[in-house]
């Protein structure tokens, strides 16, 4: 079988504006969530979150770039670059290079603006560009025309689990030969009015803080940003001096056929074996696991129990990042995979931050707060989503 | 309709139920009902009353709003009307 590695990663998120900064914080244990500064934020509920604080697109992007893009697509071409450049792949004319990044809503904040001019405006026009800046699959085609790329090219949409389907898909792509090379990721920018006060709706958000695990939690925090990778065969990755972050050895793609929202231990448990699985690893080979754990009461519960099924006696640290760079949806699982490829590549364990007190329910090791030092040969990163949608990723050192 | 009748009904739509089934000692998991109808129950409670009811689905129990029967709710949702007459 062709076998899969990553020769390139970047990223935009609260933490940092790109991947050593990102790395940085999370090996110090800093953590992005904030009062947010939204419009009409005194009518929200819900006003913390990790925005991304001093974004300024021209900077980075032409002015058709800007002209043309929302938010949520600004940080994808930008996180695309920084990957692009670390890999030093090159992309000919031929069909056999895409991208498919995950998001779960897509350009919202231009869909707010739209709505809000129309509504609560009362104006009859909209931007021209309304349309081509909303479209969930906006991210894929920018990339794609500022890459040339010419094969698989679209948005992938499976809610909080859209970046590691993704991120899976394209490695399925690769391992079938019908592509050489794939940038695959996720980005999302929800902390617009209309994308908080939608979350408020379902009850599930923390006022205060994130705190995966810990007792004292009371719920999710939105992050926004962008991580994507350069997904390429790893023969010919080799054969060009690339440089090698990581292997993926095994993903998986599952679906629970049971709640719209409620978590599944039976589904998280499927989706993990069924990585280890594809990898062709034994539970014990895995030395660390970047959790979904968004901090909500059911999650946190079903995961750690999922867990504790999968890896018996010998669960390696288990950590959730969320509680740094906040939930991401659509790109959270592209964001945590940097956190696997810290613990690959320099041998630190990203902290579960914000935890205060055990919960007998989520009985894991989940490096509390301060960072750890600690070998990790094998990485496996969960992540779960509405619908019962879950996809798994199995990382190795390259 | 009395406050009571209005919220018996909001719980009984909710959870699939005729209103003579739902009584003020049923309890919401007695009733069948998940987070997910609870939410919804609470949003029809919040538009049918004018209130804001403070309610976390990660601590329900736990919160400033007692659901722990239909009877408790009905007394947090007169509770929250006179503190809106005040």
């Amino acid at each position: 079988m062709r076998r899969v590695v990553i020769t390139g990663a970047g990223t935009v998120n609260a933490l940092a504006q790109d991947v050593p900064g990102t790395l940085a914080a999370m090996a110090a244990g800093r953590g992005a969530i904030a009062p947010l500064a939204v419009a009409d934020v005194d009518r929200l509920s819900v006003r913390i979150g990790a925005a991304v604080r001093g974004w300024d697109a021209g900077a980075h992007l032409t002015r058709a770039q800007l002209a043309s893009t929302d938010r949520f697509a600004q940080f994808a071409l930008v996180a695309a670059a920084q990957a692009m450049a670390q890999s030093g792949l090159e992309v000919d004319a031929g069909l056999d290079v895409g991208a498919i990044i995950g998001t779960a809503g897509g350009g919202l904040s231009t869909s707010d603006a739209a709505y809000r001019a129309v509504y609560a405006e009362g104006k009859n026009r909209v931007a021209p560009l309304t349309v081509p800046k909303l479209m969930p699959n906006a991210a894929a085609g920018q990339l794609s025309m500022a890459h040339g790329l010419r094969g698989p090219v679209f948005s992938l949409s499976s809610a909080c689990a859209s970046s590691n389907h993704s991120i899976a898909l394209a490695c399925q792509l690769i391992r079938a030969g019908m592509v050489r090379a794939m940038l695959a990721g996720g980005a999302e920018a929800m902390l617009c009015f209309g994308g908080i006060k939608a979350w408020e709706g379902l009850r599930v958000m923390s006022e205060r803080a994130c705190r995966p695990f810990s007792r004292t939690r009371d719920g999710m925090v939105q992050g926004e940003g962008a991580a994507v990778f350069v997904l390429e065969e790893r023969a010919a990755a080799l054969a060009r001096g690339a440089p090698i972050l990581a292997e993926i050895l095994g993903v998986a793609m599952t679906a629970d056929a049971g709640d719209l929202v409620a978590p599944s231990q039976a589904g998280a448990e499927g989706a993990m074996r069924a990585a280890l699985a594809d990898a062709g690893l034994e539970p014990a080979a895995v030395d660390y696991i970047n959790a979904h754990g968004t901090g909500t009461a059911a999650n946190d519960r079903t995961e750690a129990a999922a867990i504790r099924a999968v890896f018996g006696a010998a669960v390696p640290p288990v950590s959730s990042t969320k509680a740094m760079h906040g939930h991401v949806m659509g790109a959270t699982g592209a964001i945590e995979l940097l956190a696997c490829l810290m613990a690959l590549n320099d041998s630190v364990i990203a902290p579960t931050i914000g935890y205060e007190e055990a919960d007998p329910d989520c009985d894991l090791d989940v490096v509390p707060n301060v960072a750890r030092q600690g070998e990790v040969r094998v990485a496996l990163s969960n992540s779960f989503a509405f619908g019962g949608l879950n996809a798994v990723l199995v990382v190795s050192r390259g | 309709m009395t406050v009571r009748e209005k919220v018996i009904a909001i719980i009984a739509e909710k959870a699939v139920l005729d209103a003579s089934d739902v009584t003020l000692d049923s309890s919401l998991d007695a009733l069948g009902m998940d987070s997910l109808a609870m939410v919804e129950a609470i949003f029809a409670m919040e538009e049918c009353f004018d209130i804001s009811i403070p309610f976390n689905a990660n601590d329900p129990e736990e919160g400033r709003f007692d659901i722990s029967s239909v009877g408790s709710i009905v007394a947090a949702v007169e509770d929250l009307l006179a503190q809106k007459v005040t």
